[in-house]
């Protein structure tokens, strides 16, 4: 195969694995829409407003729809495991294309690409170790969103590397990052769920997809584990490699590069997260905040810095750095 | 608190001096504090990120400050240009670190209590406990409290030795404080190595055309930061000539004019001093390969062109005759530059202006570079005669020229007169002044010079951390308990785990335990 079709390979199996990744969501969403009916169909007015497990567990479970919602379940998980790998795909295709080969992550689009896919990736890797189904709708829809908002405002042609970050390190570093991102995520739409689940039950309102989720003390549990997972993966990624590659690069290990600094926030903010976890007053909560404000300003540096920041070195626009000794104007 | 009862002068409430220091340092190292200035530290470092910093892009912070007249001398005032070396930032980080340390010491000395004294007794109702088990057997208590040892031990629980209340207690998962603590100190070890580095280093930069010898002394640099006690002397005696710069340049596809490959053919010499100078070497430097001289290293960080003019003045002396190195301005290599011919008679004569590498007319007819390859490359420069400046003794950056002293040469219908030159041009100059010749173009690179002493130790510390971080997220301590006791003629038996990390489910351990205790003890035991 030509670089030119590999391309073309690539862009296909995004569009293939967009469609099935958002007939993944639909199938979960007709899953758990059919449970929040469930009270409805069996009719009784005795059913209390947050019934919906009760229902399900109980002897008027209507058996029909139970099985719809398991069949809608498997479909879900089904059609995102082809989804995945048709990325996976999209993925090699990427990196066949570019002359020389090289990882499928040197520009936004591309490490979007990368990002999304180890959410999906992650997320079947832990869906039975962890019992994700939960997160299925939620998944689903996230990578739906971010591969529309890849195509549609972050594609670029394949291109060759720019000078600096033709190294070594861009496979170990960038996929580190990217990696613990997609765990990062993961682990933040538990948090997410957590905080949703728990004003929930303090309100009495447990209705519909909430009332699916597992207690508070789970999505907690899960959503650390997670972040147990991503934390020393993005140590590994901005406070070991990252320094080591800078200095091979740019002369110094640590440049306070707005990219950096951010790395460095976003590292301190998830710290933050495990000792919260760890002290009175912090926990639950706060800790889930905590969690939440860390994926921000992750997706904020990866976002936000390649966007507003021109300053840095992270910017990719550029070949080979070029400083300027004093200031000059025509 | 006898000696608080006795004196009478004080208030409820009032600390002595001594009270209120153990007061502050309950505060300060408590977690509830170190974790605010966690948070702390990650808001400071945002205004950083934001604002541009003089010692990340002094050019952007010039210009920024600039561009904002009004908030220039506040934010100088709270040191927003410099974030990281504020007092504010340092005083952050220093409570952090001190923090840090009242809180690693007692828990060292807990966890070398705690590591050599026994897993403490089973609580005396196991059903109380959140994740508990039981079942019933026939078999005697004190078979199967022999076998839950085994089990236990197998498992590498620490047991208790039996102090005859038929149960036993077990725990597991010692090392996780350990690595709790490890990743604690070594944050402080990557804190002294950063603080080594940026103390006893330093960090220079040179544009060095091709051909030109650099050797290791201070004047030679065009800039040069050293960390605050550095000393001079401890810069080596090396030298080094880049011979010969390779570029490749994209011609096709969507980055046409993008280069790469970069590689300057260097040779070098670790010691260049006279009778002692040691054997040239030969070393391709590239971007991401720096080339290590002893303990300093020198990265290739940025090229452009150095154009090579000849000014003959009026009476026909070469007043300028080198390679001038212009400054790229953008990423195609449109770059700037100035010549001070401070030699020249009648009158000094200055030139500034543009080299375009590739020189085209666009669609418009506006001159424009295509790219930084030398395909048709044009010297465009304005020409003015006067004084330099020159020799008022005031330091002059060689970039820029000071045209206080200046006229701009016109030419006889009043528009300002231009040199645009192809290579091998030479033009007269209006009013007799001399000519200008553009005789070629060499080649120049940037290049860091630095030496970062303690990268090492940061290093280091930085994997310890990360080991030290992997045990104290992933080793699960535990405490399991077994009870057994005849209860209607059988034997009861209670387990009952209790997780200690926050983050572990201990419901599949006490089910495997529970299945150990049931089922058929192993084979290697039957007999």
């Amino acid at each position: 195969m030509t670089d030119a079709s590999w391309e073309t390979l690539s862009n296909q199996a995004v569009a293939v694995c967009g469609v099935v990744y958002f007939l993944a969501l639909i199938s979960h969403l007709v899953e758990w829409s059919a449970l929040r009916k469930l009270p409805v169909s069996v009719g009784s007015v005795s059913v209390p407003e947050r019934g919906g497990v009760a229902t399900l567990e109980g002897p008027g479970v209507d058996e029909d729809a139970e099985r719809r919602t398991n069949l809608f379940g498997r479909l879900g998980l089904m059609l995102t495991v082809i989804a995945v790998a048709v990325h996976f795909v999209a993925l090699l295709g990427r990196g066949m294309a570019a002359d020389p080969n090289r990882v499928p992550w040197g520009n936004m689009y591309e490490f979007t690409l990368s990002g999304t896919f180890f959410i999906g990736f992650l997320y079947l890797v832990l869906y039975r170790r962890f019992s994700l189904a939960w997160m299925a709708p939620i998944v689903t829809f996230l990578i739906v969103a971010l591969l529309m908002v890849d195509v549609i405002w972050l594609y670029d042609e394949v291109a060759p590397l720019t000078e600096a970050l033709n190294s070594p390190w861009l496979v170990i570093h960038v996929v580190s990052a990217v990696i613990s991102t997609g765990a990062f995520t993961l682990g933040a739409i538990g948090s997410l769920l957590y905080l949703l689940k728990d004003r929930a039950i303090k309100r009495g309102r447990e209705g519909g997809y909430l009332g699916r989720v597992p207690a508070p003390a789970t999505l907690d549990r899960v959503s650390y584990r997670l972040h147990a997972f991503a934390f020393p993966v993005w140590t590994f990624a901005v406070l070991i490699t990252g320094p080591i590659w800078a200095h091979q690069a740019w002369a110094s290990y640590w440049n306070w590069d707005p990219k950096e600094v951010w790395a460095f926030i976003t590292w301190v903010v998830y710290a933050g997260y495990l000792h919260a976890r760890a002290t009175a007053g912090w926990k639950g909560r706060n800790a889930a905040i905590l969690a939440l404000v860390g994926v921000a300003t992750l997706w904020f540096n990866f976002i936000g810095i390649n966007f507003f920041s021109s300053s840095s070195q992270h910017s990719y626009a550029e070949g080979l750095a070029v400083e300027h000794v004093v200031s000059t104007r025509l | 608190m006898s000696d608080r009862l006795a004196d009478p002068d004080r208030r409820t409430g009032e600390l002595n001096f001594r009270e209120l220091l153990r007061w502050a340092w309950r505060q300060l190292t408590s977690m509830r504090t170190a974790l605010i200035l966690l948070l702390l530290l990650a808001l400071a470092a945002v205004p950083g990120s934001l604002i541009p910093q003089q010692g990340v892009d002094a050019l952007k912070t010039s210009q920024w400050q600039e561009a904002h007249p009004d908030l220039t001398p506040v934010y100088d005032r709270l040191g927003l240009f410099d974030v990281y070396g504020t007092p504010w930032f340092a005083a952050i980080y220093v409570l952090l670190m001190v923090s840090l340390v009242g809180c690693i010491i007692p828990r060292t000395l807990v966890y070398l209590r705690a590591i050599r004294s026994a897993p403490p007794r089973a609580p005396r109702n196991l059903g109380r406990l959140p994740d508990h088990a039981s079942y019933r057997t026939d078999e005697d208590v004190e078979v199967v409290l022999e076998r839950a040892r085994q089990v236990l031990r197998r498992r590498r629980y620490r047991v208790r030795p039996d102090d005859g209340d038929a149960s036993v207690s077990s725990e597991r998962g010692y090392l996780r404080e350990v690595g709790n603590l490890v990743f604690h100190l070594s944050v402080i070890i990557v804190l002294v190595g950063f603080a080594y580095g940026s103390l006893f280093g330093y960090k220079g930069g040179v544009i060095l055309p091709v051909g030109t010898e650099f050797s290791n002394t201070l004047t030679q640099y065009d800039d040069f930061v050293p960390g605050d006690l550095f000393s001079d002397d401890d810069m080596e005696p090396f030298c080094f000539t880049v011979d010969d710069f390779d570029v490749e340049w994209l011609t096709s596809g969507p980055r046409a004019g993008m280069s790469r490959g970069f590689n300057a053919d260097t040779r070098y010499q670790a010691d260049c001093t006279g009778a002692d100078a040691s054997d040239e070497q030969q070393y391709d430097l590239r971007v991401n390969h720096p080339l290590a001289i002893g303990k300093t290293e020198v990265f290739l960080i940025g090229h452009g062109y150095a154009p090579v003019i000849t000014v003959r003045d009026g009476e026909g002396n070469v007043a300028w005759n080198a390679p001038t190195i212009f400054l790229p301005q953008d990423q195609t290599l449109f770059s700037f530059g100035v010549v001070k011919a401070g030699g020249a008679r009648p009158s000094q004569i200055g030139l500034e202006g543009v080299l375009f590498p590739t020189f085209v007319l666009d669609s418009n007819g506006d001159p424009q570079n295509l790219m930084g390859q030398l395909n048709n490359p044009l010297l465009s420069m304005s020409v003015y005669s006067g004084d330099l400046g020159l020799s008022d003794g005031s330091p002059q950056s060689v970039y820029i020229l000071e045209k206080d002293g200046l006229e701009k040469l016109k030419n006889d219908d009043g528009s300002d007169f231009r040199l645009d030159m192809q290579v091998g041009d030479t033009v007269e100059l209006p009013n007799g002044l001399g000519s200008v010749t553009f005789d070629g173009i060499q080649e120049w690179n940037r290049l860091q010079i630095s030496r970062t002493p303690g990268k090492l130790v940061a290093l280091t510390g930085v994997v310890l951390a990360l080991i030290g971080l992997l045990g104290s997220l992933f080793i699960r301590p535990r405490r399991l308990w077994v009870r057994a006791r005849v209860v209607d003629g059988e034997t009861l038996v209670e387990v009952a785990a209790l997780d200690r990390s926050g983050g572990g489910d201990v419901t599949p351990e006490i089910e495997t335990v529970v299945a150990a205790l049931r089922g058929d003890p192993p084979a290697e035991e039957k007999s």
